[in-house]
């Protein structure tokens, strides 16, 4: 069966913090760092990369448009 | 491995090209960001960027013009629906969009949504619901919650002194101008979906001339309401949507 994995790419300077991403995220793949940046905001960064499955929910509530998200469908043989 | 995945082809979603790089100056979490957001999606998807003809409204979302890369025009508080009546008329062959809060709209602007929608102007109304005036500092709205906590009722809205909410998606859909009346809102992925469907929905009919398109947003205004975004999502979905239930009230 093939896999499906996905990733997320966040504007970290423009994020502002508002964690909306991380209690929509359905894998718990999304968290606030602990730095903040320019602004002084703790912006939204991929915890759990590998549970990500590029569902793009973080991306569709994100009010600021700062998440893109890439997806792969990986081949079961090529992931073995 | 996220470094292999991580490619332009194989990018799911992206920010919408119809939006600009200007950062927003909302508050974190504020709904008006993701409301813009799908705008521009509707907009790019439909193909009609050079065809549209926003008017944004006097309140928060007043600098909606840096972020969505169409022609808009500014308007007198409460005024939006009256400039895109005009602006309608003028050139029936572009997409007009008028876009406002409840200050705006369900106080100052009573009389020109009524009328306008009364009318049965070919324009797409989009009326953001957060239940306070935002921008000023959280006061009480006509939209405000009976109960609720603003800056001008410390003890909650009474009815003997403040009246009642006004639900204006109601009072728009038994107007004969109107096609289509909707109440949406974008605290969750599911939401935004929805909302996004009904948002192009409601800006082809008004295209169509079948009469005035009318998208409630119920949203948050996380700074007004004293909450975290989060905790201001769960408030609306307990408070808010109770009293104003979500999906179409009108379609024909």
């Amino acid at each position: 069966m093939a896999k499906i994995r996905g990733a997320i790419v966040v504007d970290t300077e423009k994020c502002k913090g508002c964690e909306v991403c991380v209690v929509s995220c359905p894998f718990g793949v999304i968290a606030l760092a602990q730095e903040v940046n320019g602004k002084g905001y703790r912006y939204a960064y991929m915890h759990q990369p590998d549970a990500c499955t590029g569902c793009i929910s973080c991306a569709l509530v994100c009010p600021d448009s700062v998440i893109t998200v890439y997806k792969v469908k990986i081949a079961a043989a090529a992931s073995e | 491995m996220v470094a292999e995945i991580i490619k332009p082809e194989n990018i799911a979603y992206a920010k919408s090209k119809v939006l600009t790089d200007a950062p927003m100056h909302y508050c974190p979490g504020c709904s008006h960001g993701t409301v813009h957001k799908i705008l521009a999606e509707v907009i790019e998807d439909l193909g009609i960027q050079d065809k549209t003809i926003g008017i944004t409204p006097v309140g928060c979302a007043v600098l909606l013009y840096s972020y969505l890369d169409i022609d808009w025009v500014e308007a007198a508080h409460g005024r939006a629906p009256a400039v895109a009546t005009g602006i309608k008329r003028a050139n029936p062959d572009m997409h007009v969009l008028a876009y406002q809060g409840d200050g705006d709209l369900a106080a100052i602007g009573t009389g020109e949504i009524i009328h306008a929608c009364n009318r049965g102007e070919n324009i797409t109304v989009i009326f953001i619901n957060n239940g306070i005036y935002g921008m000023t500092g959280g006061q009480m709205a006509p939209t405000t919650l009976v109960g609720m906590k603003t800056a001008t009722t410390p003890q909650g809205r009474q009815v003997d002194i403040n009246g009642y909410p006004f639900k204006v998606s109601e009072i728009m859909a038994q107007l004969p101008g109107t096609s289509y009346v909707t109440r949406q809102a974008v605290h969750t992925p599911g939401a935004v979906r929805q909302a996004k469907k009904a948002l192009k929905k409601a800006v082809e009919k008004a295209y169509a001339g079948k009469g005035t398109s009318f998208v409630e947003f119920v949203a948050t205004c996380s700074s007004g309401w004293k909450l975290s975004p989060t905790e201001a999502n769960r408030w609306m979905t307990e408070n808010m949507l109770p009293f104003y239930p979500l999906g179409d009230l009108k379609d024909n």
